[in-house]
């Protein structure tokens, strides 16, 4: 029998439970990986603001939350060794001030640090380079090259095969792929070569079903209202062995289900062409792979077929596009619908007799079928959430908005209330730049602290 | 008879798109689908929300079929101004359809 690793999720996303980490562990003591993903298209431009302000930021400060619950565990005689994205824009910050925690609890852990995904200063240098410009509109860079703020190279399990191999036991990277992140651990572990493309593919299989946490586990389902015990939902583990083996589980005694129904919804998510899926370490086929639900929150995945990746990274760019504001108030009683609608024109009435319009406002009656204007039948309701937005590049305009919502409460239909959450506030908008970058324009680094 | 009675759903967004994976409960299922739900029939189905040309995509190994729907996010899961920027719901929205 092929031998064969545990990997674990416990972050499918910033914002995801700070305290699954250490629980996993807890539940899954003999894990030989964690990983992390920290960053989605925006996340980067949320740190970009928060650097601005303090060079010593620029990644996910709630992992040193997660490093702090680990600690313990560590000093126990945990031996998972953790692999996440939240260096974002900041590894090395990050990877500092993980060192500090360590250093302060006495744990004598070794620290890797991949960076090199940053590409802003090349897309910003070379505007007229046809690889950046906007693969999905066919915009030039040079329409967006003052309001950038981030643009990231979702690099390769390389770097990460590479901080393991030199003894770390925390990898922190920045744009990383998320699959690759587990990637990354197979190649370490196993000395697959970096053409050794069915097995690459089957690990990156692997990775795409942890890389959403609790997704696979019954998260976002279809039948999600008929899982047991979903306050307790586990995060996924997988075991993965040297020929490529995939099996699909989570730690006995939690939540949800793994089941054939939870990992083939989470093979099609966030997809397209299921036989070209494109990661920087290979292309995999779907259409091979058979998925058989061993019983016991037990999924086999089998027959992942790879081949070489693509010559280019793909980058991940954002830019400043402008502020927007959404404001909600509740419409209760007859005709709820219709006075929420009304509420929401009147809004934008009095807006434009003050002189403001609008270049972007939506106004959504939630509680009718607004969540798919035109496509669902309008549904009658006696309670409806009034939600009206406008996107301007001048925040006083933005601002301006959210000082017209609050007068309805007098103003408007017996039965409008639920204002508690006060004036919304007007926040920056930022576009997402999807472009190409040649590989070898792209230059890792690998540190072990 | 709804979709929500011969398949499972996921959605999630891609750029300025969504992708819809609809995933048949059984064999047969799966073989209606493919000749009656076809890239047309939901481009049309989510006309209203500017869906841009649908691309349909067969996985007969997995009984399913995706749908990638190019620009029905209004400008993009970063900037649309709707409740829904991300298209979480479309799979739902999808399930509702009367087949």
């Amino acid at each position: 029998m092929a031998r064969s690793i545990r990997i674990g999720n416990a972050q499918g996303f910033w914002g995801d439970s700070v305290d699954a980490p250490a629980r996993l562990l807890q539940q899954q003591p003999d894990l030989d990986y964690l990983t992390l993903d920290y960053l989605a298209e925006v996340s980067l431009s949320i740190l970009a603001r928060q650097q601005s302000r303090d060079a010593h930021l620029g990644y996910a400060r709630d992992f040193l939350a997660v490093v702090a619950q680990v600690i313990p565990l560590w000093k126990s005689g945990h031996q998972t060794r953790i692999v996440c994205n939240a260096g974002g824009l900041n590894p090395l910050a990050c990877a500092e001030a993980c060192a500090a925690l360590l250093r302060e609890a006495g744990v004598d852990k070794r620290i890797g640090v991949v960076t090199g995904d940053d590409v802003l200063a090349k897309l910003k240098g070379d505007g007229s380079c046809p690889n950046f410009s906007n693969w999905e509109t066919g915009a030039p860079v040079s329409t967006v090259l003052d309001s950038l703020v981030t643009a990231n190279a979702y690099i390769g399990a390389a770097p990460v095969a590479e901080a393991l191999g030199q003894g770390a036991d925390l990898v922190v990277t920045g744009r990383v792929a998320d699959p690759s992140l587990a990637v990354g651990i197979a190649q370490h572990e196993f000395g697959w070569a970096s053409n050794d493309y069915h097995r690459l593919a089957a690990a990156t299989i692997g990775g795409h079903l942890l890389e959403c946490g609790t997704q696979v586990c019954g998260g976002i389902s279809t039948g999600w209202l008929d899982l047991a015990d979903p306050a307790q939902m586990g995060f996924p583990v997988i075991e993965l062995g040297e020929d490529g083996g995939l099996v699909v589980t989570k730690p006995a005694n939690t939540g949800g289900a793994v089941t054939e129904w939870t990992v083939k919804e989470q093979l099609l998510y966030e997809i397209g062409d299921p036989k070209n899926y494109l990661s920087p370490d290979c292309r995999v086929d779907f259409t091979t792979l058979t998925v058989e639900d061993q019983g016991n929150d037990r999924v086999a995945v089998s027959g992942a077929a790879g081949s070489a990746p693509t010559e280019t990274y793909k980058v991940s760019a954002t830019h400043r596009d402008g502020y927007w504001a959404h404001g909600t108030l509740t419409i209760f009683g007859r005709d709820a619908v219709a006075k929420a609608q009304r509420c929401g024109e009147i809004i934008f009435e009095r807006l434009r007799q003050a002189g403001y319009d609008y270049p972007r406002k939506n106004i959504e009656c939630l509680g009718s079928n607004a969540i798919a204007p035109g496509v669902l039948p309008p549904r009658d309701s006696g309670e409806i959430v009034l939600r009206v937005s406008v996107a301007h590049e001048d925040k006083e305009a933005v601002e301006r908005f959210a000082k017209e919502i609050a007068p309805l409460v007098t103003s408007g239909p017996q039965g409008t209330t639920g204002y508690a959450g006060g004036r919304p506030r007007a926040t920056p908008v930022f576009g997402y730049w999807p472009c190409l970058i040649k590989r070898d324009r792209v230059t890792v680094k690998v540190n072990v602290l | 008879m709804k979709l929500y009675e011969m398949a499972n759903a996921r959605s999630g967004d891609k750029g300025r798109g969504a992708n819809i994976g609809v995933l048949a409960h059984s064999d047969k299922d799966y073989h209606f689908l493919v000749e009656h739900l076809t890239a047309a029939r939901v481009q049309d189905y989510f006309a209203a929300m500017n869906p841009g040309d649908v691309v349909r995509y067969e996985l007969p190994n997995l009984n399913a079929l995706n749908f990638v729907l190019p620009t029905i996010l209004d400008g993009g899961g970063s900037r649309s101004l709707r409740v829904d920027a991300q298209g979480k719901a479309l799979g739902q929205v999808l399930l509702e359809m009367e087949m």
